[in-house]
């Protein structure tokens, strides 16, 4: 990261609703053509960093820039340009129910880019065979396929457009695991490939082991720690190490109470 | 103090909630007239609204003009003015009730799916999706279902009128013994060409407020199922309220002396 600036930066940013902070001064910087993971406890803010960064909700203060560009204070119209760069995968799928299944991952081609029906349909079914789902699920509706299905479905959306910056939002939560391997693959195949720049949400360390460049942990509103993957297992952050290692006991605490 | 207190904070709710609607409203206008025109879009929205609310509101229509015959008959015959009741009819449809039932009844059908629509899509994120793929929601999702209400539900009333007036004629001629081309030619007789404008006018009205409600509280729900269903519930009671009063607003500019 010499002269260019990073892809994305985050400084200082506060997210709060009603009296709940949820984002606390959080600072981050991905660089070009970088994957990095975060990762986190649940409800720690994760998927609302991202849709700070997309503009979907807006940060009571600090700087979010993207290319160098600071975007919390754009309007409308130069946020909607700044979009085109951008392939998410929401935590939930959101694949739009009133289209079939290729109608959606071609929407960002027919949308967006005002491409000829027939020419998106084949790069739709092309993208569906590359997340390991054949022609026939393109015709149908969202409501019918899996839980699986719809994630593998949201994410040849995101990145049906070759975006040049893709979030994923917990990509292989519900996927088999050799399903997941595969959508891993995949995610680093985007970045090696076509140079994208990945921002991954993951609870899954063997995920995060195989997509990330980099790793970086998010715990009350803060990123208390971040490295290179290989870094991770002596990090030496106790925070970290309870993380990855799943254990009940250490510094990190749940509230729960037990029955 | 505390009493003024709360009617302050009323006041303030009820002033945000205004200035809201004014913004979104403003907005979804002015999409309207604004590239790129979702043709497609229109279409299916078209057809929704009025293809299919044609039954309900033929039927409506249908059993608003027998009993309109029927009423004014019994009514008009204490002071022996039964050969009114052509004109009361053809006169109640086009001015009032076939505008005002029909908008109510698409209210019911038309307001309270969009609401549960684009509710349901607020609250599972599909219109971030769609902001997040370089769609405006407000152009994708709201400009055509106000375009289409605004065009449908006159179309709609036409066709309601015609119905209507048919109604009045069947119980006329066949329960009442009016001569059939008697009672026609009294229908035309007082028929003003603003008669019909005027309820026509309405239609598109209501057809817009109907459209925006159920886009306004779709647009804004929150908070699951119960968020939507709620957002459902106040399309429905609002866009009516709307509706009644317009109605009588419009009817003022158009018939006070
Ligand atoms: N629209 C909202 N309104 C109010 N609170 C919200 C909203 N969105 C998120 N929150 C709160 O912000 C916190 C962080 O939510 P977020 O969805 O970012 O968690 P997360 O880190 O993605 O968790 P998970 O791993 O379970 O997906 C949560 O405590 C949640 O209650
Ligand atoms: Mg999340």
């Amino acid at each position: 990261m010499t002269g260019s600036p990073p892809k994305i930066a985050l400084s200082g940013v506060n997210k709060r609703f009603g009296d709940k902070v949820v984002l606390d001064g959080l600072d981050l910087t991905v660089g070009k053509s970088e994957s990095l993971v975060v990762i986190g406890g649940s409800g720690t803010g994760k998927s609302v960093m991202l849709k700070c960064i997309l503009g979907l909700l807006r940060p009571e203060s600090g700087s979010i820039m993207v290319d160098g560009e600071e975007t919390v204070s754009k309007t409308r119209g130069d946020r909607e340009a700044m979009l085109r760069k951008f392939g998410m995968l929401f935590q939930g799928s959101a694949l739009f129910d009133s289209l079939k299944v290729w109608e959606n991952v071609a929407f960002g081609l027919i949308q967006g880019r005002h491409m000829p029906r027939v020419q998106a349909k084949e790069i739709a079914l092309a993208k569906l065979a590359a997340v390991g789902l054949g022609p026939e699920v393109g015709e149908l509706s969202p409501s019918e396929l899996s839980g699986g299905m719809q994630k593998r479905v949201a994410l040849a959306r995101a990145i049906a457009t070759e975006p040049e910056v893709i979030f994923f939002d917990e990509p292989t939560t519900g996927l088999d695991p050799i399903m997941a391997d595969v959508i891993n693959e995949l995610i680093v195949k985007c970045v090696k490939d076509l140079g994208a720049t990945a921002l991954s949400i993951t609870h899954d360390m063997a995920s995060a082991r195989k997509i990330a460049d980099r790793i970086a942990m998010i715990y009350q509103g803060k990123i208390i720690w971040c490295g290179k993957r290989e870094d991770i297992d002596h990090s030496g952050n106790a925070y970290v190490d309870q993380f990855i290692n799943g254990r009940a006991e250490g510094p990190i605490r749940m509230q729960v109470r037990a029955l | 103090m505390e009493f003024l207190a709360a009617i302050g904070r009323a006041f303030l709710v009820f002033l945000e909630a205004t200035g809201r609607l004014a913004l979104f409203t403003s907005r979804a206008v002015s999409h309207c007239f604004r590239p790129p025109v979702y043709a497609r879009l229109i279409g299916r929205q078209m057809i929704d609204i009025g293809y299919y609310s044609l039954p309900v509101v033929g039927l409506t229509a249908l059993f608003t003009g027998m009993v309109l015959a029927l009423q004014s008959y019994t009514g008009f015959a204490r002071f022996q003015a039964e050969g009114a009741v052509a004109t009361v009819v053809v006169l109640s449809i086009t001015r009032e009730l076939g505008p005002v039932l029909a908008g109510l009844m698409v209210a019911g059908r038309i307001g309270a799916a969009m609401a549960a629509e684009i509710g349901t899509m607020r609250v599972t994120e599909q219109i971030d999706a769609l902001t997040t793929l370089a769609t405006n929601p407000m152009k994708y999702l709201v400009a055509p279902r106000l375009i289409a209400g605004l065009c449908m539900l006159p179309l709609l009333v036409v066709v309601a009128d015609i119905i209507g007036v048919f109604g009045g004629f069947l119980v006329a001629v066949y329960k009442l013994g009016f001569n059939p081309a008697n009672y026609l030619s009294k229908s035309w007789e007082y028929l003003q060409f603003m008669d019909v404008v005027s309820g026509l006018v309405k239609a598109g009205v209501f057809g817009f407020f109907v459209s925006l409600m159920g886009c306004y509280h779709g647009y804004h729900s929150r908070g699951g199922a119960e968020g939507v269903g709620t957002a459902t519930t106040n399309a429905v009671v609002s866009a009516s309220i709307l509706i009644l009063i317009s109605n009588y607003l419009i009817t003022g500019m158009f018939f006070s002396k």
